[in-house]
């Protein structure tokens, strides 16, 4: 840290930078990537094995417990980690500030949609 | 300013394209794909909570011949977000920053992608 530097002690301890979330969104994006490394590959491989399965087979797997309990953490880490994603995407794409401010909160709102009605439609089959 | 003998930074249009440049292009497209392609997470979920006459409806759909083709889309989009995110995951803990290293992590992504969709779809056609 040069001598120069016009930070504060205290802004360089709390370390969050002058958006003030530090490494937050960072930290978040690898901790959903890291869960979803086995999560993802469960479903995939569950999917393959539900090929062409109906009703009835489906609603009976989503309805156990632990398929539930491993969907909804699969459903919550995919859709927050899609939106950290897609933000970043936005931030570097979408110069107009309107428009990107537009997008930014549509996509956090679009997500939490998503994640609601998944989450809502799992626990409905469960309980 | 003269900033004429100054380095530029790559312009995509006169750039050659590498083998690590295109993946990481691909693996934003691929993540920006699938986070798109949630809807259709959620919709299946939210089609078995429906109901059977709902269900086998979003089923019908999803099993045209252009339903397996955006699913086969999607699957390998799947695999190859999730090998080159570990990718990531490595370079983001210091590891495989080596010229030689990054093209051979590239390929077994590339590779990898391929083989983990051709597993899994001969595994749900063969159900």
């Amino acid at each position: 840290m040069s001598e120069n530097s016009m930070r504060t002690n205290l802004g360089r301890v709390r370390g969050l930078g002058s958006a003030k979330e530090g490494v937050h969104h960072w930290w978040m994006q690898r901790l959903t990537a890291i869960a979803l490394v086995p999560l993802i590959l469960w479903f995939v491989a569950s999917l393959a094995g539900l090929a062409g399965a109906g009703h009835t087979e489906t609603v009976e797997w989503l309805g156990s417990p632990l398929v539930a309990i491993a969907m909804i953490l699969m459903v919550v880490a995919t859709l927050y980690h899609a939106a950290l994603g897609v933000q970043v995407v936005i931030e570097d794409y979408v110069h107009h500030e309107g428009l990107k401010f537009f997008w930014l909160i549509a996509v956090k709102f679009i997500f939490l949609i998503f994640g609601m009605a998944a989450v809502f439609s799992l626990l409905k089959l469960a309980l | 300013m003269s900033g004429s003998n100054r380095p530029m930074s790559p312009h995509l249009q006169v750039y050659r394209p590498q083998l690590t440049s295109v993946l990481s292009i691909t693996h934003r497209a691929t993540g920006v794909g699938l986070a798109m392609g949630t809807v259709f997470l959620v919709w299946w979920v939210m089609a078995a909570a429906a109901g059977p006459d709902y269900f086998a409806y979003v089923k019908n759909i999803m099993s045209s011949w252009v339903g397996l083709l955006i699913l086969l889309g999607f699957s390998w989009a799947v695999f190859f977000h999730l090998c080159n995110g570990i990718r990531h995951l490595f370079w983001d803990a210091g590891y495989g920053f080596e010229l030689e290293t990054a093209y051979k992590s590239g390929w077994v992504t590339l590779v990898g992608s391929a083989a983990l969709t051709a597993i899994a779809w001969a595994f749900g056609l063969s159900r």
